[in-house]
């Protein structure tokens, strides 16, 4: 017996406590080490196949870093304009409203270019999931001022840091949307630890089940980092996030099904 | 057909989009077409029509893009402004290869300018209008009967190329009423296109809807692979009317309303001695070039009548390319000249000597 045979035979008898869930293409990703889209991505497609719904799931990806998002979720994706995703995917639900529908968005998609479709989509109650990645910076195009950037907080189109009486404050859209009528779950969560990853997770696994059950708009804010962009290694993003990005944007949920 | 009906022009538009077995509409109001958004919503959730009115046109246009990418058949209507704010959506639309049908009742600019009726939107509707290299088919109706029998056209065409149409029609135009019959219709003919993204549903491959091809190679054939569509568009899709040209020596070429007029003043002429014929255009992309160029070579002059700047003016000059003088008269700001005017601007083309000190144009 040669060394791969035998190698063979020893995974044969193990138990598989981890692996690529059939939802995930397998593309290298092209997003930064220790970047949180990775984590998110993995996390919704588990969902999506748990749920056994990768049959009449559609996904609409943003234009920003995920805007490759459909390279990696193997479902059918949809690549909407820049701040458009919640639009587009307004559209594709409302003629097959039994498909299952998300859009995946970061801060300068959703809070900045497309308040206007963010905030109406939501008022209307689309019968969709949104899932917001906020790292408080564009890393796509190289790290400017994003809507949710923290006051004094450093970017390229910020270099002495974020002046609120020159561009104001960061943008609170999650708590904004939780006053409207028409959201029926709105949560803030992270990825940064094994722990939050798993609340993470629990939040994603609830809205596509409210959506399967013809429930509102659901919203899921992942407040995540950005190595390249915050200039930090990954470790040290995580702990910037933690220190500075979540006294601001605390965790949890800020709205919970009334019917419950 | 079905029975004859008096509708205005704007419900035609409805009506026929109901009858082609459209499956969604986002609109948003503004004048002088919200008599679409109006009429679809008293009566489309009744005949299975999903009616959104959505927060802008913004918006309207990527619920077009949502919708059509997951294989409906689907419309959208506005003017002017509300159509400059579509162009980005359009260019995606036009990239990604979606059918619809989208419907300018073009009004008079530029800016918010007035809302009085207009063809000041040609340049924009048929030389593509957002960035990047691309062409909606352009249709252009001069009746209401043909504002419903281009809606049927416009979603066939739009299937056939995969590719956005535009109905290019004018304030009057959605505003008038005429009599109109609708054609039968077979909707159940249509079927979900494979490459919708409808959710795997058992598909092995994912079904992707972009406009994002990164690698400048992949974007080139992209870009190779539409213009070689609008060739064939060109080739296969021109459609125009001829109003006595069989012995013509002055040619008018108009479209939509201005043909209308334009046909008046070849019967005035006609009636003064002056052998005048008109050409309507149709499809103003493809535009009828190949026809314009051989009547020219029969004609003496060409005289191009808009209710703009002279835009079409250019494609005609264009079409002609030098064989005989091409003139141009037209009116703006959402002034609609009279077959009178016209044909005192032709009879100048004429015989210059023969105007009247009194006639000002």
């Amino acid at each position: 017996m040669n060394a791969t045979a035998e190698l063979d035979i020893q995974f044969k008898d193990l138990d598989v406590v981890y692996e690529r869930p059939d939802t995930l293409t397998d593309a290298r990703l092209h997003y930064c080490p220790g970047c949180g889209h990775g984590v998110v991505h993995r996390l919704l497609m588990e969902v999506v196949e748990e749920l056994n719904i990768k049959d009449r799931t559609i996904g609409v990806a943003p234009v920003g870093c995920s805007v490759f998002a459909y390279n990696y979720l193997d479902i059918d994706m949809q690549e909407a304009a820049h701040g458009r995703a919640s639009a587009a995917a307004t559209g594709i639900k409302r003629v097959f409203p039994d498909k299952i529908v998300f859009s995946y968005q970061g801060d300068g998609d959703l809070a900045a270019i497309g308040t206007a479709e963010t905030i109406h989509t939501a008022n209307r109650g689309e019968k969709i999931l949104v899932v917001f990645i906020n790292n408080a910076i564009y890393g796509m195009t190289g790290g400017q001022m994003a809507p949710t950037t923290l006051d004094n907080m450093k970017t390229s189109t910020s270099p002495f840091g974020r002046n609120p009486d020159h561009v104001g404050h960061p943008l609170k859209i999650t708590e904004l949307l939780a006053m409207l009528p028409g959201t029926y779950y709105v949560t803030r969560v992270a990825v940064n630890s094994p722990r939050n990853v798993r609340i993470a997770k629990k939040a994603l696994l609830k809205s596509f089940e409210y959506q399967m059950q013809g429930k509102g708009l659901c919203f899921v804010e992942v407040v995540s980092n950005c190595p390249s962009g915050w200039k930090m290694t990954p470790v040290e993003s995580n702990k910037w996030l933690e220190e500075n990005m979540l006294p601001m944007f605390p965790l949890g949920d800020i709205k919970v099904p009334s019917d419950e | 057909m079905s029975e004859i009906l008096l509708m205005k022009g704007n419900e035609a538009i409805a009506e026929a989009a109901l009858r082609a077995g459209c499956q969604g509409y986002f609109g948003y109001p503004i004048t002088p077409q919200s008599e679409v958004l109006e009429y679809l919503s008293q009566h489309g959730e009744k005949r299975g029509m999903v009616v959104l009115q959505a927060e802008s046109e913004i918006a309207s246009i990527n619920m077009i893009y949502g919708a059509a990418g997951a294989g409906a058949r689907v419309m959208t209507s506005s003017s002017s402004p509300g159509i400059s704010l579509m162009q980005e959506g359009l260019s995606y639309i036009a990239c990604a290869e979606l059918p619809c049908v989208v419907v300018n009742i073009n009004r008079g600019g530029p800016g918010l300018g007035t809302i009085q009726p207009s063809q000041g939107d040609y340049f924009q509707a048929v030389k593509g209008g957002g960035h990047g290299d691309y062409k909606l088919l352009v249709l252009a109706p001069a009746t209401v009967q043909e504002m419903a029998d281009l809606v049927f056209d416009g979603f066939d065409l739009a299937d056939k190329y995969r590719n956005p149409v535009m109905i290019l029609a004018d304030g009057a135009l959605g505003q008038m009423m005429e009599k109109v019959a609708f054609r039968e219709y077979d909707v159940t003919k249509r079927e979900i296109p494979k490459w919708a993204t409808t959710g795997k549903n058992g598909r092995k491959e994912r079904n992707i809807i972009t406009s994002l091809h990164i690698k400048s190679e992949e974007m080139e054939k992209v870009n190779q692979h539409l213009q070689k569509k609008y060739c064939e568009m060109q080739e296969h899709e021109v459609r125009f009317q001829e109003v006595q040209t069989e012995d013509a020596e002055y040619l008018l070429v108009a479209y939509g309303l201005s043909a209308r007029i334009a046909h008046k003043s070849v019967q005035i002429a006609r009636d003064n001695g002056i052998k005048a014929g008109l050409l309507r255009p149709i499809t103003l992309f493809p535009f009828p070039s190949n026809r314009i160029h051989t009547l020219c070579k029969q004609v003496r002059a060409v005289l191009t009548v808009e209710m703009n700047a002279g835009q079409m003016y250019e494609d005609v000059r264009l079409a002609a390319n030098g064989v005989v003088p091409v003139e141009f008269y037209g009116r703006m700001g959402g002034i609609i000249p009279s077959p009178e005017e016209v044909y005192e601007r032709l009879k100048r083309m004429v015989s210059p000597e023969s105007v009247s000190q009194e006639v000002k144009i």
